[in-house]
């Protein structure tokens, strides 16, 4: 998805830069708000005008997988736009034809509000931290809209249940309550959950796919994300 | 969009990691071990009832030549039928495409562990049954290349099991061998030529040098005393670091520990004339200390009859 950001055609072109905003928006206005103290105004600025300038002058065009990964030098990126946008005290104007509409930037700062600042002040760590957050959120999501498009409200109602609000295992109900409360036999409530977690697999290495620079680098990201490799 | 906690996107973490063995008779349970290509889990194999052992490919998306050294393992694994090796019941490949064995849920502890408390011979009673295990894997043409004493399980009644075969290869070439270069093993364990990436020089004298290793892992909990020099003459042999300078096999390393477990000359250990006796004097202590006993009493009994 990265490398169609400089793809000749213009449509492949606008669905890969748009792949990489949704990917991306939400660690990159934290980033701004805790890194570089960032007002919120400012910051959604910022990041509204940062995926502008990157679409205008195609940062992303230039990123060489063999030397970094993309999510490092997207924040190198940031990092430099930010440095200059300081320097020549010019903010960047919104709505400047290449506003990023439907940015939930209220919810990003409410989910800044139950976070806090991040435990021993490391950057990396929180951007990566924030990138995995914002994959997995957007992963629920498309599960979401499949299972509402193919009919399975059951299966999607017991990965909610017991992956999301039983996220916590104290909190965590068992197949025997979980078949009581939906009123099935209990395999089909593992079977359900069986497939609502399939399709959560493939739809995080689907949207991990769009937000790295190659190959090789979603093949290492899935290792990592997926807690096999050590960093 | 959700709010996820830190704790929900661990979670979500493991949920994606895990696998899902739907379209399979086998229900998951907890990891036993993970490594570097796979994880192993405990499950349940529904037809037959009874508790295995499944490994299954750790990434979705592996790394060239990954699924086809898994499924080597698993092949090399079931043609290997020895009581001393883990057996392999099923190969299969999950919904996501990922590749899974099934072999024996092995139930003990790791070598390290078994071994801590126990006296030398028994010790050696059972670095010999891993000598055993391993010089069969030779004889069918594989070589382990990773022996250490993490990959042995020593069961509650002594039995070995040699575990993890993930490296091992065929001695004859499987037509897929790694391309010289490339290094798998365990520092400590694996012989120079290994550790060089030398892959064509690789032979069961490799394993020599591993099993050499493991004695003398095996030997150091001897304590101040150290351990009998000619067991540490045996570890040193077997762990020459040139291969022609080893044991030829893993039976004639087995051998010598046998020689000694006997109170026979090693090979490996040249003793002195003192050592001799002092060696024969140990391996005769019961009808010495007859012999002893006897001319005790006898002369006991010829003061007793002056007086």
């Amino acid at each position: 998805m990265v490398q169609a950001v400089g793809s000749p055609d213009p449509e492949t072109r606008r669905r890969a830069f748009e792949a990489l905003v949704a990917a991306y928006w939400k660690p990159v206005y934290k980033y701004l708000r805790l890194k570089w103290r960032a007002s919120e105004a400012d910051a959604e600025d910022l990041t509204q005008g940062f995926f502008a300038r990157a679409l205008e002058k195609g940062f992303f065009d230039r990123f060489d997988p063999g030397r970094a990964r993309f999510r490092t030098y997207l924040r190198a990126c940031l990092d430099g736009f930010v440095a200059n946008e300081r320097k020549s005290a010019h903010r960047f104007k919104r709505g400047g034809g290449a506003e990023h509409v439907g940015l939930d930037f209220a919810g990003a700062e409410a989910e800044l509000g139950r976070q806090g600042a991040p435990a021993g002040g490391d950057m990396e760590e929180y951007f990566h931290r924030e990138w995995v957050r914002s994959l997995f959120g957007r992963a629920v999501e498309a599960l979401r809209r499949r299972c509402a498009e193919a009919g399975k409200r059951v299966p999607f109602a017991l990965f909610e249940r017991y992956d999301l609000d039983g996220s916590d295992a104290a909190r965590r109900p068992s197949y025997a309550e979980l078949a009581r409360e939906m009123g099935l036999p209990e395999t089909q409530v593992t079977n359900h959950l069986a497939w609502a977690r399939r399709e959560f697999r493939r739809l995080v290495l689907e949207t991990l796919e769009e937000a790295t620079g190659s190959e090789e680098e979603f093949r290492a990201e899935a290792r990592r994300l997926l807690g096999i490799d050590p960093p | 969009m959700r709010w996820l906690s830190d704790a929900a996107v661990d979670h979500l973490r493991s949920v994606a990691d895990r696998p899902d063995l739907g379209g399979t008779p086998y229900e998951l349970a907890e990891p036993i071990a993970r490594g570097g290509m796979g994880t192993v889990y405990r499950a349940r194999d529904r037809r037959l009832d009874r508790d295995v052992a499944l490994k299954v490919m750790n990434a979705p998306a592996p790394a060239p030549g990954e699924v086809e050294r898994m499924r080597d393992e698993a092949r090399i694994l079931a043609r290997l039928e020895h009581p001393g090796i883990v057996p392999v019941h099923d190969l299969g490949t999950l919904p996501d495409g990922r590749l899974f064995y099934v072999m024996k849920l092995v139930r003990g502890r790791r070598l390290d562990e078994a071994t801590a408390d126990a006296p030398l011979h028994a010790r050696l009673r059972t670095f010999e049954r891993i000598c055993e295990a391993v010089a069969f894997a030779h004889a069918q043409g594989v070589v382990h290349r990773d022996l250490k004493p993490e990959n042995v399980m020593v069961g509650p009644f002594g039995e070995v099991l040699v575990l993890d075969w993930g490296v091992a290869r065929w001695l004859a070439g499987s037509g897929r061998a790694e391309s010289h270069g490339t290094v798998l093993g365990t520092p400590g364990y694996m012989p120079p030529e290994q550790a060089r990436g030398e892959t064509d020089r690789i032979d069961e004298r490799a394993d020599v040098y591993a099993l050499g290793a493991v004695l003398q892992f095996l030997l150091s909990s001897e304590g101040e005393s150290g351990a009998p020099r000619a067991l540490e003459a045996i570890c040193a042999h077997a762990r020459a670091l040139h291969p022609d300078d080893r044991y030829t096999s893993v039976s004639e390393l087995a051998a010598e520990v046998e020689r000694f477990l006997a109170a026979l000359p090693v090979h490996a250990y040249p003793e002195g004339p003192l050592e001799r006796v002092a060696r024969l004097a140990a391996k005769y202590r019961t009808p010495l200390l007859l012999v002893a006993a006897y001319l005790l009493m006898r002369t006991v009994l010829a003061l007793v009859a002056r007086v």
